[in-house]
């Protein structure tokens, strides 16, 4: 059975609402458009999933969403707070509180401990060390790393450090997860694991979950599919490969 | 975050101790260096101390130095004990001479005569016999650390010079009748200490020999006025020890150019602090850039990650000026023990701390411009 991407999104709220967004590098004759005038809403407990071909501007639209990079044009919205019309302090801040990080080279700072790696969005919160160390290691016993607390980062396997990651990404109770091809350093089996950890972490906790991936083998993981090329979304289809629309209408967006 | 911060530089141990290795490096070199300079400068004054129990120096007004005594006729104690305040007045040779040791060694030295009456300026820690054995005709006082260093009879296989040993001062008869504890001197030639009238005897004929005029006034409130009354009412001009004392050192440092070599040294100790620490840290920077991104885009504010920058550079510069500064005391403690100069001041302690924190500041300065002007985007540019 086959779901489309309305029957996905229904009833849910919005925690992200693009419309007409553009962002271009450089000026003049070297300009690049990265994003064309994107429409898209992702939805409270929803994983959506950005595919498509290098260069079609899968990671500048996540940088947007996630108040990396400020937009040229349209409008953006990220849990009702629009990035442009924020404060660069206000904005770091608010990512602080609100978006969760789970990075493709996993970024976890090799000198510490993967407990202190954890505990960083906490400190960032203003988190006290110990309390914040201690919230890390229960999260890490979450993930399948209870024992692994003290070790550190180059000790651990590729999906280990990807549940650290996750583990890290988690932590703070982030309202947004995004997640840049975070199975392309992985093997068939840890890729399906981690995804289904992120998977379970989703619906479980009201989390709206945006994944750029080529990974075509963890598509079944969506709960749609933004397929993107040349700054444009060409299609959303529901989970399990459901096409909705050659050409997004409103409530294919929704 | 500070904590962590401080891990993520400990943890990257080859960096680390590259860092530590160039501020201690530096920090020693400024601290020893700045440290053997405070050493030589005070030395200058060394004969002027060691004079002791004097309110002023009388003396030729162009006079550069202590030891550019330019002769003030045999009158002039009489004069300046005539002027109102003036408890006592005695009058001080101070020459170099030539002298031949008893094995046929020739070398020179620093002769010092002291008034015959009242031996006022002599050396106030005798270690073998007295200041009043000078009374004994030819007598002379002789420094211990001399004896078997610049004294020593070298013709005779090195042997120390002693009291009863008779050398000829100038081709005149002399005889040690006593040994002192002198302090180590800038200049280089032994000090010898004999009464007045027979440095006159051992020094070149002149007309004039009487090299400096010791005062005490009556108060010690009266300094000022009788120093005034001096210099208006004779053609010479008197000093307070501290004040012949700047005038000797600034002479020598301006003359010898040791301020310009000692001040290159310690420019260098700092530019290869600057160089290895801004060096290394940047590079210990670039590696974590991504690590710094990721933070910002995780949402450290720009404050702390300045914060974070500083305290890293600041505390392994800290630690560094701590070994430095070890180095170079565990350096004095051991140079301090020879004639060579070496005063660790505070102002030097300060003056390297200083300098550390320069170097850390700046370092850190370096690094940050790549820091804050790092896009958090490039965290998901793989």
């Amino acid at each position: 059975m086959t779901r489309s991407a309305a029957d996905v999104t229904r009833g849910r709220p919005v925690a992200v609402r693009c419309r007409s967004v553009t962002k271009t590098y450089g000026s003049g004759q070297s300009a690049v458009r990265a994003l064309r005038g994107i429409d898209i809403d992702v939805h409270t407990g929803e994983l959506l999933m950005l595919v498509g071909p290098s260069g079609c501007g899968k990671t500048t639209l996540i940088s947007v969403i996630a108040g990396v990079l400020d937009r040229d044009g349209g409008e953006c919205t990220v849990l009702g707070e629009d990035f442009n019309k924020m404060r660069s302090d206000a904005k770091t801040a608010f990512r602080g509180r609100n978006v969760g990080f789970v990075f493709q080279a996993f970024n976890l700072i090799p000198t510490l401990t993967i407990a202190e790696n954890v505990s960083v969005p906490l400190l960032i919160n203003g988190h006290k060390r110990n309390a914040a160390v201690e919230q890390a290691k229960s999260m890490l016993s979450q993930v399948g790393l209870g024992t692994r607390v003290n070790d550190y980062p180059n000790r651990l396997s590729g999906g280990q450090q990807q549940r650290v990651a996750i583990a890290r990404a988690l932590v703070h109770k982030p309202k947004l997860l995004v997640c840049d091809e975070p199975t392309s350093a992985l093997d068939h089996v840890t890729g399906q694991k981690v995804m289904e950890l992120l998977r379970d972490v989703a619906s479980s906790n009201d989390l709206s979950l945006v994944v750029v991936t080529h990974d075509q083998r963890i598509f079944e993981f969506a709960d749609r599919i933004a397929e993107m090329d040349d700054g444009h979304i060409e299609q959303i289809s529901g989970g399990l490969g459901h096409k909705v629309a050659e050409h997004p209408s409103e409530s294919a967006l929704t | 975050m500070m904590r962590l911060a401080v891990k993520m530089l400990m943890g990257d141990r080859l960096k680390y101790l590259g860092l530590l290795l160039g501020t201690a490096f530096a920090a020693m070199m400024i601290a020893q260096q700045g440290s053997i300079f405070a050493g030589l400068s005070a030395q200058t004054g060394t004969f002027i101390r060691e004079i002791g129990d004097v309110d002023l120096w009388v003396m030729d007004p162009q006079v550069r130095f202590s030891e550019d005594a330019i002769a003030l006729p045999e009158t002039a104690a009489q004069r300046i004990r005539g002027v109102e305040g003036v408890e006592w007045a005695a009058p001080l040779y101070k020459g170099f001479l030539r002298c031949q040791l008893p094995d046929g060694t020739r070398t020179s030295l620093i002769l010092v005569g002291l008034d015959d009456s009242t031996l006022v300026g002599g050396p106030t820690v005798m270690t073998n016999g007295t200041l009043l054995d000078l009374r004994r005709d030819p007598g002379i006082l002789i420094d211990e650390r001399d004896t078997n260093s610049k004294l020593a009879l070298k013709h005779a296989g090195n042997r120390p010079i002693q009291v009863g040993d008779r050398l000829s001062i100038h081709d005149n008869d002399a005889q040690i009748v006593g040994t002192y504890r002198g302090s180590p001197s800038f200049f280089w030639d032994p000090v010898v200490y004999t009464t007045y009238s027979r440095a006159l005897r051992f020094a070149p004929k002149d007309r004039n020999l009487m090299s400096f005029v010791l005062v005490k006034c009556k108060s010690p409130a009266d300094i000022p006025a009788v120093k005034h009354r001096i210099e208006s009412s004779t053609p010479y001009i008197a000093r307070t020890g501290p004040e012949f004392e700047a005038v000797t050192r600034e002479y020598i440092l301006k003359s010898t150019g040791i301020l310009i070599n000692f001040g290159l040294a310690v420019g260098l100790g700092f530019i290869i602090g600057l160089i290895v620490t801004g060096q290394t840290f940047f590079n210990f920077t670039l590696d974590n850039l991504r690590y710094f991104a990721a933070l910002k885009a995780m949402g450290v504010s720009a404050a702390t990650l300045v914060r974070m920058v500083l305290v890293q550079v600041l505390s392994v510069t800290w630690i560094g000026f701590g070994l430095g500064m070890g180095v170079a005391a565990l350096m004095g403690i051991y140079i301090t023990r020879t004639d060579l100069a070496f005063l660790m001041r505070w102002e030097v302690v300060a003056f390297t701390g200083i300098a550390m924190l320069v170097v850390g500041v700046t370092a850190a300065l370096v690094s940050l411009t790549k820091v804050l002007r790092l896009e958090p985007g490039i965290v998901f540019k793989g």
